[in-house]
């Protein structure tokens, strides 16, 4: 009964009136900005890291509120996938489907009400599987050696550049575009300044917030213009909202089986939320056949990819707590959270610091819990918001990025960085080039090379030694099949396309 | 189709450059056996080699925008710079102001909406900032008043 006794740790410290004001206030703020148009959790999750970093909270009370927003955010997708045919980030695109359809049936009340709820189920068991499965993973991870890290980072590049991106080659170079900017700096083991160029301002390293920044809000930016932000208004009206119970009791097997298959994709290192709504979609729709009525606005559609993308965004954080190696975007971030606060991620922060994983886990359900709460009732607030005008929005995201890069060092230099990513970002996603890689290459590239020279050492140059463990080459054959296998399977993995007016 | 071939190539030329910085890298008495040296090069190496599989295999091209679109993010990219460098001597408030009543205006051309956004967004901004989160702003340059 160590869990129990775990958590009612964790809820200790989860449950003092500030922590819970702080999760209450998260969730509120996470919603917002996952159901603003071009504000997807992992955008909002990064703004809003460096504000937290300069407000002086705690570790625990940092992360309660960034864990709050980010499972906040998750939910708030679905209110534009609904409404607005406009999914908030990745994982969304499965919702708007079925949701959107259903909304222009005039059942907009309903889909939202029915996604909230599976959002519930999905969440809520996800974080019950972290629960049980973190531990007994962290205990296996002291296995682990040097040889066995840089096999499993490999695997994270490789399993998402295959199965997150349509072209192998390019999803290799982004990972390649962020390894190549982490190692800038001055080395580790040396002590001598590499690739700055001279520039001293590069001796410090390229700062993993700067990039997200730039990368993930400062890009969108530049999304808008090209746009001109149309297709942010709302279509459909939203009348009575009411508890849809004939469906939810209809959908609740489909929860289940959606929330299992999403918590299993989630752990998949480098694999997270998108592959986990798609494959929960995708059974559900085979189960259910043609007579089903998927794509066509029905509720099963609605409650299977949302239920499943809450749970894998449980199951992302498994990988993410027990072996530092993020499952997707948002996790990533999260990832850049946690080094911000100077906590390692790995199997030694479930023995050294209980109280931040258990703390973490008991403001997981207690966010839930608020949500769910929060969500059926003031769905109509939430609503509201989404007629911010992008004119108004987009600046104000950018002008909140740049105070918060700038509070970081207080140098322009990071704020040109920042711009310079974000034209980087244009770019790489006009190309369809996944930056998601491009994070996790800048965040994890220190560790990988570590590795690497730490197993070097080890073996004293003998490079065989990268393959001694059955564990490694388990995770090698792993990380080449998960590249490789994707381009067979094309066929199969299809995204089905948008539905368009 | 040409889009990526030219992104391949520029992206070829980048990483054999930056190999070629690579080999540059100072090595210190205290080496490893792997050294400062290997593994910017083994990245350099996948990137170029993922460059050249681009340029040989190019996806279909984007809807790239009209060069009037072009224009306009040139000029936002400008703003954002001179946002960057206005920010430490003009303080916060005029050059938030400014930047932002532009950006508003590149997404919907309406001058009066634009500019009421960009003063609107800058003081209840600096007010949120300021006051609410406790973060050291500079609202006006020193000396004004």
């Amino acid at each position: 009964m160590d869990i129990l006794s775990n958590l009612a740790m964790g809820f200790g410290i989860a449950l003092s009136p500030f922590t819970l004001m702080l999760a209450v206030a998260g969730c509120f703020l996470g919603t917002i900005i996952g159901a603003l148009p071009g504000l997807g959790p992992s955008n909002g999750v990064a703004i809003l890291i460096p504000l937290t970093f300069t407000m002086g909270l705690d570790a625990t009370s940092a992360l309660v509120l960034m864990t709050a927003v980010y499972y906040g955010a998750m939910y708030g997708g679905r209110i534009s996938s609904i409404l607005l045919n406009i999914p908030g980030d990745e994982p969304a695109l499965m919702t708007t489907l079925d949701g959107y359809p259903m909304a222009k049936e005039g059942r907009a009340g309903d889909a939202l009400v029915l996604s909230g709820v599976a959002s519930f189920v999905g969440a809520f068991l996800a974080t019950i599987g972290l629960m049980l499965l973190a531990p007994m993973l962290a205990r296996v991870a002291f296995y682990f050696g040097p040889a066995e890290y840089f096999a499993l980072y490999l695997l994270a590049f490789c399993t998402l550049g295959g199965m997150a991106s349509n072209n192998q080659a390019k999803a290799a170079l982004a990972s390649c575009i962020g390894l190549a900017i982490a190692m800038i700096g001055v080395d580790n083991n040396s002590g001598m300044p590499r690739l700055t160029y001279g520039n001293m301002h590069l001796m410090d390293g390229v700062d993993f917030l700067v990039a997200i920044v730039g990368l993930f809000a400062i890009a969108e930016v530049f999304f808008f213009i090209e746009s001109h932000g149309k297709g942010s208004s709302i279509g459909v009206k939203l009348d009575k909202v009411g508890i849809p119970w004939k469906d939810i009791m209809a959908t609740k097997w489909t929860m289940l089986r959606a929330s299992g298959v999403g918590f299993v994709a989630g752990i998949l290192p480098g694999a997270g939320a998108s592959l986990g709504s798609f494959l929960a979609y995708m059974s559900e729709k085979s189960l259910a056949g043609d007579k089903g009525g998927f794509g066509t606005g029905v509720p099963k559609g609605v409650a299977a990819p949302e239920a499943g993308n809450n749970a894998a965004a449980g199951g992302a954080l498994v990988p993410m707590l027990t072996l530092g190696v993020p499952g997707s975007g948002t996790t990533a971030v999260l990832l850049a959270l946690l080094m911000t606060l100077n906590i390692t991620p790995g199997p030694t922060l479930f023995t050294d610091r209980p109280e931040v994983v258990w703390g973490l886990i008991a403001s997981l359900l207690i966010a839930n819990i608020v949500l769910l709460l929060m969500n059926v009732p003031m769905v109509k607030i939430f609503v509201k918001i989404l007629m911010v005008p992008a004119w108004v929005l987009l600046p104000g995201v950018t002008m909140i990025s740049f105070v918060g890069i700038y509070s970081l060092s207080g140098s322009y230099f990071d704020l040109l960085l920042m711009v310079g990513f974000g034209v980087l970002g244009y770019v790489l996603r006009k190309l369809d080039v996944p930056t998601v890689p491009v994070i996790l290459g800048i965040l994890l590239g220190g560790n990988m090379e570590n590795a690497l020279r730490r197993a070097m050492v080890l073996s004293d140059g003998d490079a065989l030694f990268l393959w001694s463990s059955p564990i490694a080459i388990g995770l090698w054959i792993f990380a080449i099949a998960g590249f490789v296998a994707p381009m067979f399977m094309r066929g199969l993995l299809r995204k089905p396309q948008r539905i368009t007016d | 189709m040409a889009s990526d071939r030219i992104f391949g190539l520029v992206m070829l030329f980048l990483a054999l450059a930056y190999m070629a910085s690579a080999t540059q890298i100072q090595t210190s008495f205290l080496a490893d056996p792997v050294g400062p040296r290997a593994f910017p090069l083994l990245v350099g190496g996948v990137a170029a080699l993922s460059s050249l599989v681009i340029m040989l295999r190019p996806d279909p091209d984007p809807d790239w925008p009209v060069a009037r679109t072009f224009l306009s993010l040139g000029l936002a990219v400008v703003v954002l710079v001179a946002y960057a460098y206005a920010l430490k001597p003009l303080g916060f408030v005029i050059p938030t102001a400014i930047a932002a009543g532009i950006l508003s205006y590149q997404i919907s051309p309406r001058p009066l909406a634009a500019a009421l956004a960009g003063i609107g967004l800058s003081l209840g901004l600096f007010v949120l900032f300021k006051f609410a989160l406790g973060l050291s702003l500079i609202g006006l340059p020193k000396g004004w008043f």
